[in-house]
């Protein structure tokens, strides 16, 4: 054995088990290969095109200049959890003690870990509708438990069904883990798929765990908040954030509204891992909810017409596109062209420019698809679509 | 509908009825009729560009004039504006609330053009008392454009 592979060997054995067990995301190896080459338009992007809004930006500056610098409530600043508590009831009918039942985290994507290490046990199987966004399975590995991914299809335009889930309830099912509109498909379901999911859930007493991230971001569909179903709010984690809709992601702050005996828990972990969230990031998310909405407002106008621009031109040049209902992204077929969607995604990149997202990094099912991001601009989006019907004419099988 | 349409072309005029259809689900025959009623009723008055001529290196002046009048017999300040505006010097005219009646929007290719305009043509309309002259010095924000472009923020290319 060679020096090297010997060092890589002592390397992989203080790995931990748990760290060996989950991949690297996907798309890891074309951050190296975008980054050489000039003049490429990304559509792989998962954030708005815009900058914060100026109120939201301003109060974070005015915060600081203050000196508001300290350590805030573990929980989150109790102004932020009471106006979050009333803004919940307002938009989605449903009650949350702003004292207990309310967690402000680190993004979304923060309370998802936290839910999953707090609920799961070691063997506890999560069952989780594929393709979905690339962070579900491995969070429920990390914490001990086992993804069950069931398939998704474009011809039921990417919705799951209860019937689809019972089949794969075993007596390890602890919880379903469901996100709506869906990223990377842009899927929603309506409000009586959602109202089985939950008969289920009550049936063999499950968890939902209901991420909703995107929310706002929903066009000509109507958006239902799963805690809001009759019976839920006791059983269901709802996750959610102000990354998209106030397009705030990099200030990484988002919530968890849950069960006060679950936020219990999320909070012991959270409490030892951030202490709490930036206390900038949530006096920018408290000026966000109590702040004037027209932004967001103006910005989902603006993506919906970005988004028909898209599905239109992804047709146009041969290609099936399931219309999407809500979040920023289209996810068509690139199955005419006989390639893997990471083949299709690489060459489209070398030889055209454009970036997209393999579908086969948000689980097996989206193998054969591609992710596009309609959160930029309309030229942009043009001339993407001008270069991809090039590709695709000459890779048509 | 026609809101939709409004909207989309406020922000970009040069957008065609093919791209506004796409946009908005409408048919381009629908669209094209909407604008078509528009611009013939006066909601749409003009498709312009929004230009910074001093890249352009073209001389010209602007200034806010605020205009006092006094009321007299038998005209309104409908046609004291009118008086004003007919002025292609005047590019805009508004009625105001505060210590002046109007506000006119003059622009000249240097200082001396718009100083004769205010001496020379609307200090000697009937009815106008006072004329108050602010001179724009630098333009930061027009018609919901910043003039000079600010440093673009880069995104990641991928994102998960």
């Amino acid at each position: 054995m060679t020096t090297q592979s010997k060092t890589q060997k002592h390397r992989i054995q203080h790995i931990s088990l748990r760290a060996n067990a989950i991949q690297p995301s996907g798309i890891r190896k074309f951050f190296d290969l975008l980054s050489s080459i000039d003049g490429v338009i990304s559509l792989g992007v998962g954030e708005p095109d815009y900058a914060t809004p100026w109120h939201i930006r301003e109060s974070a500056i005015e915060s600081i200049e203050k000196g508001q610098t300290m350590y805030t409530s573990n929980s989150g600043m109790p102004e932020l959890r009471k106006e979050l508590a009333r803004f919940l009831k307002n938009e989605y009918k449903v009650d949350y003690d702003p004292t207990s039942e309310l967690l402000i985290t680190v993004g979304c994507s923060e309370a998802l870990d936290l839910t999953m290490r707090a609920i799961i046990d070691p063997g506890d199987e999560v069952i989780i509708p594929n393709p979905c966004f690339v962070a579900y399975g491995s969070c429920v590995t990390l914490a001990g438990g086992k993804p069950v991914h069931i398939p998704t299809y474009e011809v039921n335009n990417f919705e799951i069904s209860a019937q689809d889930i019972e089949k794969y309830i075993t007596n390890k099912t602890r919880a379903i883990l469901i996100g709506y509109p869906s990223n990377p498909t842009g899927a929603v379901l309506r409000r009586q798929k959602l109202a089985e999911i939950a008969a289920l859930a009550i049936k063999y007493d499950l968890t939902v765990i209901s991420d909703e991230i995107y929310s706002k971001l929903v066009y000509g569909a109507e958006f239902t908040c799963f805690a809001s179903l009759p019976g839920m709010k006791e059983r269901t984690v709802f996750l959610g954030g102000f990354s998209k809709a106030y397009a705030m992601t990099g200030w990484r702050i988002g919530y968890a509204a849950a069960p006060k005996e679950i936020i219990a828990a999320m909070h012991k972990i959270h409490q030892y891992t951030m202490m709490c969230v930036s206390t900038m990031s949530q006096m920018a998310a408290l000026e966000a909810l109590k702040g004037d909405q027209d932004s967001v407002t103006e910005m989902v106008e603006d993506y919906n017409r970005r988004r028909q621009v898209m599905v239109k031109g992804l047709r146009d040049i041969g290609l099936t596109c399931y219309e999407p209902k809500g979040a920023f992204y289209c996810f068509p077929s690139i199955k005419c062209t006989g390639m893997t969607s990471e083949d299709f995604a690489e060459k489209l990149l070398s030889e055209e420019k454009v970036a997209v997202v393999p579908g086969s990094a948000f689980g097996k099912c989206g193998e054969g698809y591609i992710r596009c991001c309609y959160a930029t601009s309309l030229a942009d989006i043009e001339e993407a679509l001008k270069r991809m019907g090039r590709f695709v004419k000459k890779n048509k099988k | 509908m026609l809101k939709d349409i409004l909207k989309i072309l406020e922000n970009d005029a040069r957008a065609t009825p093919k791209q506004i259809a796409v946009m908005t689900g409408m048919t381009q025959a629908e669209v094209t009729k909407t604008i078509k009623k528009a611009q013939d009723d006066r909601t749409i008055l003009k498709y312009k560009a929004i230009i910074n001529w001093d890249k352009a290196e073209n001389e010209h002046v602007l200034a806010w004039i605020g205009v006092k009048l006094e009321p007299q017999k038998d005209v309104g300040f409908d046609s004291i504006a009118q008086h004003i505006y007919r002025y292609p010097q005047a590019k805009s005219v508004y009625l105001v609330s505060g210590t002046v009646d109007l506000l006119v929007m003059v622009t000249g290719k240097n200082n001396h053009e718009i100083a004769d305009f205010v001496s020379q043509k609307l200090s000697h309309i009937d009815g106008v008392k006072e004329t108050v002259t602010q001179f724009i010095l630098k333009r930061y924000k027009e018609d919901g454009e910043v003039m000079e472009s600010e440093e673009v923020v880069k995104r990641q290319a991928v994102v998960l």
